[in-house]
C-alpha cells in the first residue's frame, strides 16, 4: 500500500519544528523504496540496497583514509612534510593499483552482473504476457485502454482545487487520487504499451518499480505482474507543462474474479454511453452534461468562467472563434470552426483533438455549454448523433 | 575593482587605459576581463539563487501557496541555465582569464580582443534570458521558458516566446564560450614559458585544455540542436515530430550530447584547480600530476560518449541501454584516479586549514557522493526509479553546487590575495565555509530520500507524505541562500582592504602565478619567465 498520512497543516512554522523533533522521526518518514509488490520492483529494491551498501562502504574507506591523514598529518602538529610525487618501486605500485582493481570488480562484476540480469528481465515484455494494457499520456491526465475487452476510459485527478489552494483540510490522498482507478487482476503479467497524443509524459508507480516515457507518435512498452491487491499510487515523471504534478496513476489490483465484474460492468458503462450519441438530447440535458464535461476537461486551461490564461490558454467567453458559426449550411465541418477545434485540436498547441478520447454525447454537451454559457449566448446546440456523422 | 597601480614591474608606467566605463568596456586585459567574468557570476550566482529559493518557499509546504505551475516551471527552467550558464561557466572562465597567463608566464592570453567581445556577449544573453519575465509584467508574452533547462520537444515546441528567447540567449552564450575556448587553447598551445612543456603545464591549464575542447566539440551541436527547435517552431520542419517523421527523442540525443560533456565542462577546472590547493596548504608537491592528466582526458573521451543515460527511460533498445550503462560505470574508473591523487596528495604533508583547504576537503567529500550516486544511477533498473525523481535533484546538485560552486569558492579564497593583494577574513571566510556545508547538507540530503519514496522532480505540489522533508529542504535552502552574503561581503572587504597579502600568498605553494608581486601589475611576464629543466 502506498503510505500516506493524513496530518493538519497549514501552520508555516510547522516545518520548522518538525526539523527541531527530527530526531524523533515520525514513523511515516520513509527512507527507501515504498515496498515493492512486483518481481520488477522486488529486484530493484534489492539492487538498490547491495549498491547502497557498496558505496557507503567505498565512501567510509575512502574517507577514513582521508580523516586519518587529516588528523595525522597537521603543520601544528610539527611534522616534516614529505616530497614523493608517485608510486615508487613495486611495493607502492601496488598499492596504487589495488583500489583500481577493487573498483573494476565492483563496477562490473559486483554491480554489472546483478545489473544486466534486471535490464534483461525488465525489457522482457512479451514473454508469456496476459493481457495488453494501453496507456496514452495527454495534458494532463491519462487515458487507458484494453484491446482484449475494448474498454477505454479517461483518468483525472480528483482531488478538488480547493484543496489545492489551501481552502480546505487535504484529503489522505491528497494529488495521487483520481476519478477512473485503472484496474488490472493480480499475478497476470500486463504488457503495458505506452503513447502520448501530444508531449512527452512518464508513467510511473513507485511500488511497480516501472517507469517508461509516454513519448507522441511512438509507442513505448513495459510491464508489471502486480503480486498483492492494493491500490498504487504514482505521477507522471515527465515535465509536462502547467499541470505536470497534477497527473497522478492510480491503479487497482484485484483478484481475478473480480476483474471480470469489473470487466463487465465497464462494458455495460460503454453501452449505455454508446447509446447517448443515438437519441436525440434536450438542450437542458446537454447543458447540463457539458457543464460537468468543460469542468473535467477543459477548465484546467480555459478556466471555469471562460476566460482563459491569455496568451498560452486563449479565452472561450465571446471568442470569436466560440461565437461563429457552428456547422455549414450543408451540416458540414467549417475549418477552423468551434467544432472542428474541439474535434480535432490545434497543432503546436496543448489543444488536443477531442474526438480521440472524448464520446460523441461529451464531446456535444461541451460544444452546446461553451456556446451558451460565460455570456456567449449563442442559443444554438448539436446532438450527438450529428457529431458521429462528423467523425 | 582591481587596479595595480604600485608595482615592482619597470613597465608598470606603460599601464596607461581608458578610466570609468570605457575602461571596461574597451579593455583588452586578461585580468581586466577576467574580474568582469567572476563579477558577473557573482551577480547571477544570485539571481540564480533568488530564483531557487522563490521555488523552495512555494515546496515548504503542500498546496499552491505563492505562485502559479506555471511560473513555477519558468523560475526551475531558468535557474538552472543561469546558474549553468551564467554563473558557474563564466566563474571558470574569470579563472582561466585571470590565472592562465599568470601561470604559463605570458603576458596576456592569445586574442585579447576576441577576448572582450567573449564577455561582452554575456550580459545580452543573460538579458535575454530573463528578459520574458519583465515582458510579462506588460502583458507581452507568457513568461520566460517553461520548460525545465533541457528543453525538450514537444513541449519546447508548443511554450511560448520564452522558448525563442531562450534558443537565442542560448546561441550566444554559445558562440561566447567557444570564443572563450579557441583562445584558451590558442594561449595554451603557443604561449607557455620556454621550458614549460606540455606534461610540465599546470594542471589547472590541464583541466581547462580538456574542458575548452569538449565545449569547441559538443557546444555546436547543442546549438543545432536549438536552432531545429526554432525551425519546428516557426518554419514548418518537423525534426522533432513524429507527424511529419521526425522523432522528439532526436532532441534528447542532441540536447544530452551536449548537456553530459557539460557537466565535465563545469568539473574539469575545478578539479584541475585542486591538486594546486592541496599541495599548498599541505606543503607538499602534487601527487601524480602525469596520471591526473590522463585522468582528464579519459574523463573527457568518457564524458562523450555515454549521453544517453540521461534517458534510459525513454524506451532505448536493450543493446544500447546495456552499453550506456557499462561506458557511465566505467568513469568511475579515471574519476577514481583523481580521489586517489588527491588524497596521496594530503597523505603525509603538513596540512593547515585555511578556508581555500576547508572549501577544498568539503568539495572532495561531498563531490565523492556524487560520484558514487552517479555510478549507481548508471544501472538501468534501478535508474528506472530513481530517473526524473528528487533523487537525481540531489544527485546533480552534490555535484554542481558542492563539486562546481564550492569548487569555485575554493579558488576564488585561494586566489583573491594574489588578485587584490589583500587577505580576505579568514573569520568571515571559516564561517562561510561551515554553514555553507551544513546548509548544503540539510537542503539536498533530504531530497535523496524524497527521491526514493517516488518524489518527482519539477513539481510545483507534492502529497502529503513528502511533507516533513521538504520544509527541511527549503530551510536548509534559505540558510544556504544567506550564507552567501557573507561570501560576497567578504570579496567585497578584501578588495577594499585589509592585510596586504606577500607575493607567495600562502606559505606552501609554488608556481609563476606566485612569484609576480600581489597584486600582479596590470601587464605581466612582460619578459618571459624560464622553465629550469630540473622541475
Amino acid at each position: 500500500m502506498t503510505r500516506l498520512n493524513p496530518r493538519p497543516h497549514g501552520r508555516f512554522f510547522a516545518g520548522l519544528s518538525l526539523l527541531l523533533a527530527a530526531g524523533a522521526a515520525r514513523a511515516d518518514y520513509t527512507w527507501n523504496f515504498p515496498t515493492p509488490v512486483t518481481p520488477i520492483a522486488r529486484d530493484t529494491l534489492n539492487i538498490h540496497n547491495e549498491f547502497m551498501v557498496i558505496i557507503t562502504v567505498l565512501f567510509v574507506v575512502v574517507f577514513s583514509i582521508m580523516v586519518y591523514s587529516m588528523v595525522k598529518h597537521r603543520k601544528s602538529s610539527g611534522v616534516e612534510p614529505a616530497t614523493f610525487t608517485g608510486p615508487t618501486g613495486a611495493f607502492q605500485w601496488f598499492w596504487v593499483l589495488v583500489p583500481f582493481g577493487i573498483l573494476l570488480f565492483i563496477d562490473f562484476v559486483l554491480m554489472g552482473i546483478p545489473a544486466f540480469h534486471a535490464v534483461i528481465e525488465m525489457e522482457d515484455t512479451r514473454t508469456k504476457a496476459d493481457m495488453v494494457l494501453k496507456v496514452t499520456g495527454l495534458q494532463w491526465k491519462w487515458q487507458y485502454e484494453y484491446p482484449d475487452s475494448g474498454i477505454k476510459f479517461i483518468s483525472t485527478m480528483s482531488t478538488p482545487r480547493e484543496q489545492i489552494e489551501g481552502k480546505e483540510a487535504k484529503g489522505e490522498n491528497y494529488l495521487l487520487e483520481v476519478d477512473n482507478e485503472v484496474v488490472l487482476p493480480v499475478g497476470k503479467k500486463v504488457r503495458v504499451l505506452l503513447t502520448s497524443t501530444d508531449v512527452i509524459h512518464t508513467w510511473w508507480v513507485p511500488q511497480f518499480g516501472v517507469k517508461r516515457d509516454a513519448i507522441p507518435g511512438f509507442l513505448r512498452e513495459t510491464w508489471v505482474r502486480i503480486e498483492e491487491p492494493g491500490v498504487y499510487r504514482g505521477q507522471c515523471a515527465e515535465l509536462c507543462g502547467k499541470d505536470h504534478g497534477f497527473m497522478p496513476v492510480v491503479v487497482r489490483a484485484v483478484p481475478e474474479a473480480e476483474y471480470a465484474a469489473w470487466v463487465d460492468k465497464k462494458k455495460t458503462e460503454m453501452a449505455a454511453a454508446a447509446a447517448g450519441s443515438d437519441r436525440a438530447w434536450t438542450k437542458d440535458e446537454l447543458m447540463a452534461a457539458g457543464k460537468a464535461g468543460y469542468e473535467k476537461n477543459c477548465a484546467a486551461c480555459h478556466q471555469a468562467e471562460g476566460q482563459g490564461i491569455p496568451p498560452a490558454f486563449p479565452a472561450l467567453a465571446g471568442s470569436k472563434i466560440v461565437t461563429g458559426p457552428l456547422l455549414s449550411p450543408e451540416g458540414k465541418l467549417i475549418p477552423d470552426s468551434h467544432v472542428d477545434r474541439v474535434l480535432n485540436g490545434k497543432t503546436g498547441t496543448a489543444m488536443q483533438a477531442f474526438k480521440a478520447t472524448l464520446s460523441d454525447a461529451d464531446l456535444a454537451a461541451i460544444i452546446t455549454y461553451e456556446r451558451n454559457a460565460f455570456g456567449n449566448n449563442k442559443g444554438d446546440m448539436i446532438q450527438p448523433a450529428q457529431i458521429k456523422a462528423l467523425r | 575593482m582591481n587596479t595595480a597601480t604600485h608595482t615592482l614591474d619597470p613597465h608598470a608606467g606603460h599601464a596607461h587605459h581608458p578610466t570609468g566605463l570605457m575602461r571596461w568596456l574597451t579593455t583588452t586585459n586578461h585580468k581586466d576581463i577576467g574580474t568582469m567574468y567572476l563579477t558577473f557570476s557573482l551577480l547571477m550566482f544570485f539571481l540564480g539563487g533568488a530564483m531557487i529559493l522563490a521555488v523552495r518557499a512555494e515546496l515548504f509546504q503542500p498546496g499552491l501557496q505563492l505562485m502559479k505551475p506555471e511560473f513555477f516551471n519558468q523560475l526551475i527552467g531558468v535557474h538552472a541555465l543561469v546558474m549553468i550558464f551564467a554563473a558557474l561557466m563564466p566563474a571558470a572562465t574569470g579563472f582561466a582569464n585571470w590565472m592562465i597567463p599568470l601561470m604559463i608566464g605570458a603576458p596576456d592570453m592569445a586574442l585579447p580582443r576576441l577576448n572582450n567581445w567573449g564577455f561582452w556577449l554575456l550580459p545580452p544573453a543573460a538579458l535575454l534570458l530573463t528578459m520574458p519575465f519583465i515582458l510579462a509584467l506588460f502583458g507581452i508574452g507568457d513568461g520566460a521558458v517553461a520548460t525545465g533547462w533541457t528543453l525538450y520537444a514537444p513541449l519546447s515546441v508548443q511554450g511560448g516566446i520564452g522558448v525563442d528567447f531562450a534558443i537565442f540567449s542560448i546561441h550566444i552564450l554559445g558562440i561566447s564560450s567557444i570564443m572563450g575556448s579557441i583562445n584558451i587553447i590558442a594561449t595554451l598551445l603557443n604561449m607557455r614559458a620556454p621550458g614549460m612543456t606540455l606534461m610540465k603545464m599546470p594542471l589547472f591549464c590541464w583541466g581547462w585544455l580538456v574542458t575548452a575542447v569538449l565545449l569547441i566539440i559538443t557546444l555546436p551541436v547543442l546549438a543545432g540542436g536549438v536552432t531545429m527547435l526554432l525551425t519546428d517552431r516557426h518554419f514548418g520542419t518537423h525534426f522533432f515530430d513524429a507527424a511529419g517523421g521526425g522523432d522528439p527523442i532526436l532532441f534528447q540525443h542532441l540536447f544530452w550530447f551536449f548537456g553530459h560533456p557539460e557537466v565535465y565542462i563545469l568539473l574539469l577546472p575545478v578539479w584541475g584547480l585542486m591538486p594546486h590547493v592541496l599541495s599548498t596548504f599541505t606543503r607538499k608537491p602534487i601527487y601524480g600530476h602525469t596520471a591526473q592528466v590522463y585522468g582528464f582526458i579519459a574523463i573527457g573521451v568518457l564524458g562523450l560518449i555515454v549521453w544517453a543515460h540521461h534517458f534510459m527511460t525513454a524506451g532505448l533498445p536493450v543493446p544500447a541501454l546495456l552499453y550506456f550503462m557499462y561506458s557511465t560505470m566505467a568513469i568511475s574508473l579515471p574519476l577514481a584516479v583523481l580521489f586517489f591523487c588527491w588524497i596521496a596528495t594530503m597523505w603525509r604533508g603538513a596540512m593547515s586549514f585555511e578556508t581555500p583547504m576547508l572549501f577544498a576537503i568539503g568539495f572532495i567529500v561531498l563531490f565523492g557522493i556524487a560520484g558514487l550516486t552517479g555510478l549507481v544511477l548508471a544501472d538501468v533498473a534501478a535508474d528506472a526509479q530513481y530517473h526524473h525523481s528528487y533523487f537525481v535533484v540531489a544527485h546533480f546538485h552534490y555535484a554542481l553546487f558542492a563539486g562546481g560552486i564550492m569548487g569555485v569558492m575554493t579558488g576564488v579564497y585561494y586566489w583573491l590575495p594574489k588578485w587584490t593583494g589583500h587577505m580576505y577574513s579568514e573569520r568571515l571566510g571559516k564561517l562561510h565555509f561551515w554553514l555553507t556545508v551544513v546548509s548544503f547538507n540539510f537542503t539536498f540530503m533530504p531530497q535523496f530520500f524524497l527521491g526514493l519514496a517516488g518524489m518527482p522532480r519539477r513539481i510545483p505540489d507534492y502529497a502529503l507524505q513528502f511533507t516533513e522533508f521538504n520544509a527541511i529542504s527549503t530551510v536548509g535552502a534559505f540558510v544556504l541562500g544567506l550564507s552567501q552574503l557573507l561570501f560576497a561581503w567578504n570579496i567585497w572587504r578584501c578588495v577594499k582592504g585589509g592585510d596586504k597579502a606577500t607575493d607567495q600568498v600562502w606559505e606552501g605553494t609554488s608556481g609563476l602565478e606566485w612569484e609576480l608581486s600581489s597584486p600582479p601589475p596590470y601587464h605581466s611576464w612582460d619578459t618571459q619567465p624560464v622553465i629550469k629543466s630540473s622541475n
